[in-house]
């Protein structure tokens, strides 16, 4: 240290009278304190950077490169790939995301009215009913979702009941199944799939978000002349926003890239990208850049989509 | 402040007095409110004063219609609302814990009311509301971002927005340290008086409901115990528990024997003969219960000081002293009452030191009789567990 750094250091300690010792074993704690947070944070730096960083790396590169299965791939940044993808099967791209939308919407449908009633009227069940909610888990998702097939098999009493209510013309009619007397292999077997295997991730959620509301705030609603309705939209709603958005979210995003209930429920007509991307990095398609460019695609696309519906969801406008 | 906050009476010109018609409510086996009857005049300010578990909130919460009366009628006037939903009724009340929506502003949360009413232009009842609480620098602030006062006075300014026929106050200041209840009890009674509109305010504070009631009604056990103004329930209390809640009362049990003039004699238990004014007698038959408020009694060193006329307790013996300021407060054992409280005023007399032998006195018009048939400690605990 030089003599002028030194006269400082000399000053500076008299001037709050500690002596030049304290001093220097204070620079060394504060030095030790500002080093402290990179340690912390190095074990989750190392983990995004092993299981996110390099993965998105290779999902990216991978999606430019050309070449064959016997020849290999390289990488030639070839960006047309993506052009080629979309116009071979944006068909399915947006399928998945009206698949997923729907699903979205019908999980939320049902989670509202299921967490509300939990929340506020189960009185010493809630826990129970949770756990009723949570209880699918317990089963392997495929075996779940293979059941589903024997629930809306042709000559199941569901089909049953729906052709005596008449309403699998009223399905049939909307587009949504093929015919009159049957309900598997089309959209709506796949959305009903998926609706029952996301909707406790659309419920945990929303419970928690209005559980957290004290049930007075809707006395004082109904005291300020809401009905229980007008109580529910302009109280309960925006008060459990947080955990309707978290919940959407945790539905939608799966959901755009399931093709289990696609596969076990559909049929050729219900093919969703989740389908195409497996055929091509692992099936019969062989296109493995192809392949990793879709999932680039239906990555950028959940995301911008997840982002708008974030950002709308912060203002009034969705109350 | 009445021309400022004009807004559209809600149930329009449905005017007159609250009724409570043989109204009871059972919860499964147990009676919170037992066949109750009361009218509150319109633009009072009404307590109803009891301890926790009494039913004072039930019978608030079924004017509001957030609870519906097994039995008995809620009227508004000429107005039948006992089946009314609560958002119906032109009704509002402020919470005991205030229960402001925390995803609105203050000015939101103050406006609440009148949007769910349709009324279209708010900004200027509810800045007048801001400013009638005097909270118009922070209308933009959330509820949680406030005092425990300040989010009173926004449940305050909420309700009252709406000029409602009757406000009710559910333990309004229960959860406001002492300095700050003292302050808002004038300012709540100072708003009343401005607005005129009829409030009831439920509290288990008897000094509070004294501060700004016109009218009490002790309650205990689902029943209305007595009801009058806070002068007449301290001085002429009908039952021990009344006497007993309402402030403090010394009660000795005796028995009638014979009229001396305007005045009953009672002999009590140790064979002294005291009078008490036959007007202020509440006793049915022979066993009559003598009461005195602490306060109107005086302390002396021996007989021989007291004057005449006055009613006289020897051979007492000072068990506490305690010195409060304004005044002296003591502890006498005497034979009829092992723990007599006698207060006296701090005007310069000689103060006694426990262990004293003392006879204590008082006007025979100070006294009051009670029937001697009831529980002569009934209503003290509660007191000491409501004041807690």
């Amino acid at each position: 240290m030089s003599a002028p750094a030194l006269a400082d250091e000399a000053a500076e300690a008299l001037a709050d009278g500690t002596t030049v010792a304290e001093l220097r074993a204070d620079k060394r704690v504060r030095r030790r304190r500002a080093t402290l947070p990179y340690v912390l944070l190095a074990p989750g730096i190392i983990w995004l950077v092993v299981f996110f960083i390099v993965p998105m790396w290779s999902i990216v590169s991978t999606s430019v490169e050309t070449g064959d299965m016997d020849t290999g791939f390289v990488l030639s940044w070839r960006w047309a790939n993506f052009g080629d993808v979309w116009s071979q099967w944006h068909q399915q791209i947006i399928r998945s995301l009206e698949y997923s939308l729907m699903c979205t919407v019908f999980c939320l449908i049902l989670a509202l009215p299921l967490a509300y009633f939990i929340a506020f009227k189960a009185g010493r069940w809630k826990n129970l009913l949770m756990a009723l909610v949570v209880a699918p888990f317990f089963t392997s998702y495929l075996i779940r979702t293979l059941a589903w097939k024997t629930i809306l098999a042709d000559d199941g009493w569901v089909v049953h009941a729906m052709n005596t209510l008449h309403i699998t013309p009223l399905l049939s009619g909307m587009g949504w199944t093929y015919s009159d007397n049957s309900v598997l292999q089309t959209p709506f077997s796949v959305v009903c799939g998926m609706v029952y295997n996301f909707l406790p991730f659309t419920v945990l959620p929303i419970y928690t978000a209005m559980e957290k509301i004290d049930p007075r705030l809707h006395e004082a609603g109904q005291d300020l002349y809401a009905s229980a309705w007008a109580t529910f939209r302009k109280v309960t709603f925006p008060l459990a926003l947080p955990g309707i958005v978290g919940g959407t979210l945790l539905t939608f995003i799966p959901a755009v890239g399931d093709y289990t209930n696609a596969v076990m429920l559909g049929g050729p007509k219900t093919k969703v990208i989740g389908t195409v991307i497996e055929q091509q990095m692992i099936g019969t398609g062989g296109n493995i850049p192809y392949g990793a460019a879709l999932s680039v695609l239906l990555m950028v696309g959940t995301l911008v989509i997840t982002l708008a519906y974030i950002k709308r969801a912060g203002t009034e406008e969705i109350v | 402040m009445s021309k400022n906050t004009e807004t559209p009476a809600a149930g329009g010109a449905v005017a007159g007095d609250l009724k409570l018609v043989n109204v009871t409510k059972r919860f499964g086996d147990f009676a919170a409110v037992k066949d109750l009857t009361l009218t509150i005049p319109q633009g009072s300010f009404f307590a109803l004063l009891g301890a926790s578990g009494c039913g004072k909130t039930t019978t608030l919460r079924m004017v509001s219609g957030l609870e519906e009366p097994t039995a008995g009628r809620v009227l508004l006037g000429d107005h039948d609302v006992t089946r009314l939903r609560p958002y119906k009724r032109p009704v509002n009340t402020v919470f005991q814990n205030y229960a402001l929506f925390p995803h609105l502003t203050i000015a939101e949360n103050i406006a609440f009311g009148l949007k769910r009413r349709g009324v279209k232009d708010v900004k200027k009842p509810v800045q007048d509301m801001l400013d009638l609480i005097e909270l118009s620098h922070i209308g933009a602030r959330k509820p949680n971002q406030l005092s425990g006062g300040q989010q009173q006075r926004v449940a305050l300014g909420r309700a009252l927005i709406n000029r409602p026929q009757v406000l009710l106050l559910d333990e309004p200041l229960g959860a406001l340290d002492l300095k700050l209840r003292r302050q808002m009890q004038i300012e709540l009674k100072r708003i009343q008086t401005e607005v005129g509109l009829t409030f009831v305010h439920v509290t288990h504070d008897q000094e509070e409901a004294m501060t700004m009631a016109d009218t009490i009604a002790v309650m205990n056990l689902g029943r209305i115990e007595q009801l009058g103004s806070p002068t007449d329930l301290y001085e002429n209390p009908r039952t021990t528990f009344v006497a007993n809640f309402l402030g403090q009362s010394n009660l000795w049990p005796g028995k009638a024997s014979g009229t001396v003039g305007e005045h009953l004699r009672v002999r009590l238990e140790d064979g002294t003969g005291v009078l008490i004014p036959s007007a202020r007698n509440n006793a049915s038959g022979d066993e009559v219960i003598v009461g005195v408020r602490p306060e109107k009694m005086s302390i002396h060193a021996s007989a021989d000081e007291v004057p005449d006329g006055r009613n006289m307790l020897t051979g007492g013996v000072v068990t506490d002293t305690s010195f409060v300021g304004v005044s002296t407060q003591y502890v006498v054992k005497v034979a009829v009452c092992d723990e007599l409280g006698v207060f006296v005023q701090n005007d310069g007399a000689r103060i006694f030191r426990p262990g004293s032998d003392v006879v204590v006195s008082w006007d025979p018009s100070q006294g009051f009789g009670l029937d001697g048939k009831q529980d002569i400690d009934a209503g003290a605990e509660a007191d000491l567990e409501a004041g807690s």
